[in-house]
């Protein structure tokens, strides 16, 4: 049987969009940009993955729910393969991600990279308070409730907030 | 081609220190503080696993990323002793964590024009996370070099402890040779005392001679804390053989 791998293509992107983080449950695995690549051999699926970071928990857990997700769609065989490089960044965040972040609470990366260098005391980027809105907030701590987060708080609402960091 | 000796080497370097800091979790001088000294432990403990994963097909048949780690002794364990000395007070956490990712910040970089497209990767990835935390642990002994009374004695305390095993980082082992890891080792150090010697100014600290070091780790010769470590480290494996969660 001749498969037409175009629309299996397609479709099997469709199941990854519905692939939520387990650990951000509001953004889905292709919204983060983790899914590097996704083919056809015959009748298996070959899935690239790229961890957000090197050591987070939530990779396996990932895997899982992807290849649970594809076999459930139909797919018969599902092969998944990690990569480090190029490594990920959060430039490769869709804006659709970025928009559910925010409208989950979560301040979403600033479009460009301000502070991923090693310089000590540098200025604090302006991030936006994903409540009020307001740019008035401070940052905590840049490490956060997992490795891709930093903690802020807002000084007009009060609120404390995470902000997943640019990388 | 990385070989065996410095994939173990670079992945024990990474696991054991990553196993010192995870010792924090819960308690931390502060909340905030707490998190993230077990993120730095989860992002090394993360580059160990990446780098068992290399090691493992080169360590025979039977070999995976988990045996390399539950199951050797420590007598094959190669990391510099700075890394398996016990955690100490805040000051000696922070200020061997900044020794580390001082090295490690030059050595990712050198290793991301490696040989081995596989190691590159690594360490392409994992200098990215190593920026953060040389960043944090530099403010964090500027803050207490350059804070009160106290927290001064403590960190100059605990830099005489840890200077005499700066050394060993930059003393290349067998393995660590010229033209089997691409860059002289010890070229590396000129950098890393030159960021050293920036960040003790800003903190009021006295920088100490460099001389006689301690070493032997990377060789399988280390001190009475590695077997306390792997003790703890090992258990559940030795204990449990094949257990999972």
């Amino acid at each position: 049987m001749v498969t037409d791998t175009t629309i299996e293509t397609k479709k099997a992107w469709k199941v990854l969009d519905e692939v939520m983080d387990p650990e951000v449950p509001v953004i889905s695995v292709t919204d983060l940009g983790i899914i590097r690549e996704l083919h056809f051999e015959n009748d298996t699926v070959f899935v690239t993955v790229t961890p957000t970071y090197t050591g987070c928990p939530a990779t396996e857990v990932i895997n899982m729910l992807i290849r649970a997700a594809l076999l459930e769609a139909g797919f018969a065989h599902v092969h998944i393969e990690q990569v480090l490089s190029p490594a990920w960044t959060t430039d490769w965040m869709s804006e659709r991600g970025k928009q559910r972040l925010e409208a989950y609470g979560i301040a979403a990366p600033l479009p460009r990279q301000q502070v991923c260098h090693p310089q000590r005391f540098a200025l604090e980027e302006a991030i936006r308070c994903p409540h009020c809105h307001s740019y008035h907030t401070r940052r905590i701590s840049e490490f956060g409730s997992t490795a891709c987060k930093a903690l802020y708080q807002c000084l007009d609402c009060q609120e404390p907030f995470d902000y997943f960091k640019c990388h | 081609m990385a070989s065996l000796p410095y994939l173990l080497h670079l992945a024990d370097n990474a696991l054991i220190l990553g196993h010192r800091n995870s010792e924090w979790c819960g308690h931390g001088p502060v909340l905030e503080q707490d998190i993230a000294i077990t993120n730095i432990s989860l992002d090394l403990i993360g580059q160990a696993r990446n780098l068992y994963q290399l090691a493992a097909p080169l360590a025979g048949p039977e070999a995976t990323e988990d045996s390399l780690a539950f199951l050797r002794d420590g007598r094959e364990f190669r990391n510099c002793l700075l890394v398996e000395l016990p955690k100490g007070n805040w000051a000696v956490t922070v200020l061997r964590q900044f020794f580390f990712s001082n090295y490690q910040s030059l050595l990712y970089g050198q290793l991301q024009q490696s040989s081995s497209a596989a190691l590159a990767a690594v360490a392409e990835k994992a200098a990215k996370e190593v920026a953060y935390h040389l960043r944090w642990s530099s403010e964090w002994v500027i803050r207490l070099g350059d804070g009160t009374e106290e927290s001064h004695e403590k960190i100059s305390e605990a830099l005489t402890a840890l200077w005499p095993y700066t050394g060993e980082l930059f003393t290349p082992a067998a393995y660590e040779d010229i033209k089997s890891i691409g860059f002289a080792l010890e070229e590396l150090r000129t950098s890393w005392l030159q960021t050293t010697a920036e960040v003790l100014q800003e903190a009021t600290l006295e920088m100490p001679p460099t001389g006689w070091s301690q070493q032997g780790g990377k060789e399988g010769i280390h001190t009475e804390h590695l077997g306390f470590l792997l003790a703890e480290m090992q258990f559940l494996q030795r204990a449990y053989p094949q257990a999972q969660w």
